[in-house]
């Protein structure tokens, strides 16, 4: 059995964001380089210990970008991620999450006996969450979203423990399971300093769209979702008024008459 | 180029690393006087950060300079002065004798635990009477069969409560002088080792600093550091690195309190605008960083120098001397474009002012690096 972490490289959580006449951009005064999307961290953490502690023989990391992913993916190798594979092709360039999600399930139907797939729950940049779920549909696979604990893995079955808004449920499932992490799964370790060593000297295959067999449209023209209008959200804009009157209970009483007459209470 | 994309992977860890566990209780250290240095450098252990151009036989790094200058760096950024010192202490102080002088035994006893973390190490050097004159101590070591017999005090020793090792400059022979000096690994369960007090200090409050005592306290012969009578060489050359590692971390002090009077000034209104719109302020600021970017090329110099083998002692000397006079101004002014908010500990910069005062002494104080650099020079009179 592998398991198979799906992550993102994303701008840090220190860039800046900004819309400029529609066109998005993320700068990073301090210089910092792209990152592993945060939320992953934990997805790539999970896939460790399901190695570590479920009987996993391999912990993949697998990302699709632009060929400058590969530095997230190195990232996830110096977590200890046995193996990173980089899944790039021109023609994948502007995919919408569907799009994504066909390229993404390809590649996992690449990968030899992969039976767990994590995800993050979302990605801190396109922040859809959707992906994981359409990986599944298009592998025919369970998908389980907001998992807060592995429990056990036994046999074909897994069991886990989704984290709900009012409280937490168990389920169990038939293996091969989708499956997207919240961030009280686990405390992601650092990437220790061999780890970082061993990563840069790690070579990082590359599957193109010629590697894989895709089911359905892929790129900017087959992207069903329309980013036509992007724009940042208006600066509020507020005014301050301040009730006057010769005593506190007369002020009082002139704030919930203002208060009434806003319809706030 | 100096870094490479393996030297920022590295280097967004071990920033990672600070603010995860250093950053949240830096307060709680400072209040306390003291840090849990075991604790702390267990988790650096782990990471490997202990040891990082040390032989990989031992559990180092076995890679170049330039991965600790990261790691000082980076530590340098933590919103104190005690703990970045005390790790430079256990990285680029008390241990660079022992693992490039030290013997198989010696690095497999001590070297290696201080890599790992298991163990916290001090250095030894300075005394009540003997600070900046490193040839003046008394602290005396009298051979007894394998045994040394070690009687004497240090003074201003960092980690100096906590410690599990000493790197220990003490007097073998002769009364006065560099000659007859021996660097001996001390491990603090020596009977007859004992902690005189604690010392309260100006600034770095959540570093222990020790005045230690030693008294008839036996060490094996075989605890000593090369040769006997070769000790202030091996301290001196001890001393260069010790004041490449204050230099570095300094420099990401200083312009992290830069950049922080900067946000300051920027949000701060006075007189209808914003403090920092005064061409004073940000005359004086844009000074400041042209100082810390002169610095930071200075400071890498000397790191270029360090790995090719070559010695810095002249360079690094005006390093140190520069690095303590720069943090020393910028903590004056950036106390003072705070105004009273740079007087209160509710702000970063009061405990920096204090902190920062510290590079003009320790490690050799500014006039001793004045001395280094005169005599190399030429110009130091003689018999001064």
């Amino acid at each position: 059995m592998k398991v198979v972490v799906c992550t993102k490289q994303t701008p840090s959580t220190t860039a800046v964001f900004s819309v400029n006449n529609g066109a998005v951009s993320w700068e990073d005064s301090g210089g910092k380089p792209n990152v592993v999307n945060p939320w992953d961290e934990y997805a790539v953490e999970e896939a460790i210990r399901v190695k570590e502690n479920h009987g996993a023989s391999q912990a993949i990391a697998l990302t699709m970008g632009t060929p400058d992913s590969q530095e997230a993916l190195k990232t996830c190798l110096a977590m200890g991620c046995d193996e990173a594979i980089l899944v790039s092709d021109p023609s994948f360039a502007g995919s919408d999450t569907l799009g994504t999600a066909r390229i993404l399930a390809a590649a996992l139907e690449k990968i030899d006996g992969a039976k767990v797939v994590i995800f993050g729950k979302q990605a801190i940049d396109g922040d859809t969450g959707l992906t994981p779920v359409q990986v599944a549909r298009k592998l025919g696979w369970t998908p389980v979203t907001y998992v807060s604990a592995i429990k056990e893995i036994k046999g074909h079955t897994i069991t886990l423990e989704r984290l709900l808004e009012d409280g937490k449920e168990t389920v169990t499932t038939d293996l091969p399971v989708v499956i997207s992490v919240v961030k009280e799964i686990n405390e992601p370790r650092y990437p220790s300093f061999m780890g970082i060593r061993k990563a840069n000297r790690a070579t990082i295959p590359t599957w193109s769209a010629a590697d894989l067999n895709i089911s359905g449209g892929v790129g900017a023209g087959a992207s069903q979702a329309d980013w036509s209008h992007v724009y940042a959200i208006p600066a509020r804009e507020g005014s301050v008024e301040i009730i006057e009157g010769d005593s506190v209970e007369e002020k009082v009483a002139a704030l919930v008459d203002k208060l009434f007459e806003e319809k706030v209470i | 180029m100096d870094f490479t994309h393996e030297h920022e992977m590295f280097r967004q860890m071990v920033r990672k690393f600070v603010q995860t566990e250093i950053d949240p209780h830096i307060d709680e250290w400072e209040e306390a006087r003291i840090f849990p240095a075991h604790d702390l450098f267990k988790k650096m252990g782990n990471l490997g950060l202990l040891g990082l151009t040390y032989p990989e036989q031992y559990g180092g790094g076995g890679v170049d300079y330039w991965y600790n200058a990261i790691l000082l760096e980076e530590v340098g950024r933590t919103q104190c002065g005690g703990v970045p010192m005390a790790i430079a202490v256990q990285t680029d102080m008390a241990t660079p004798a022992l693992a490039e002088h030290g013997n198989d035994y010696q690095k497999e006893t001590f070297l290696k635990p201080a890599i790992a973390g298991d163990a916290v190490f001090s250095i030894a050097v300075s005394e009540p009477d003997a600070g900046s004159d490193v040839a003046a101590i008394r602290t005396r070591a009298v051979l007894d069969g394998d045994e040394y017999v070690i009687n004497g005090s240090k003074m201003w020793i960092t980690n100096g409560t906590q410690a599990d090792f000493l790197c220990l400059l003490t007097r073998t022979s002769g009364d006065y002088g560099f000659r007859g000096m021996s660097l001996i690994v001390v491990p603090t369960s020596t009977p007859g080792f004992s902690v005189s007090r604690k010392l309260e200090k100006l600034g770095n409050h959540s570093s222990d600093t020790a005045i230690l005592s030693f008294d008839n306290m036996r060490v094996p012969v075989r605890n000593r550091i090369g040769a006997e009578g070769m000790g202030f060489m091996l301290q001196m050359r001890q001393f260069q690195q010790e004041r490449l590692a204050a230099v570095l971390m300094s420099l990401s002090g200083v312009e992290q309190i830069i950049r922080t009077t900067i946000n300051y000034t920027r949000e701060r209104h006075a007189f209808g605008k914003p403090l920092l719109n005064n061409q004073w302020i940000y005359f004086k600021i844009s000074e400041l960083l042209t100082e810390v970017e002169a610095q930071r090329q200075l400071a890498y110099h000397c790191v270029r120098r360090f790995v090719a083998g070559e010695d810095i002692t002249r360079e690094v000397s005006m390093a140190k001397l520069k690095g303590g006079r720069l943090a020393r101004e910028a903590a004056d002014w950036c106390l003072q474009f705070h105004g009273g908010m740079g007087y209160v500990e509710e702000y970063p910069m009061a405990r920096y002012f204090r902190d920062s005062r510290l590079m003009s002494i320790g490690g050799g104080a500014d006039e001793i690096m004045l001395r280094i650099i005169a005599k190399l020079e030429g110009i130091l009179p003689e018999g001064e």
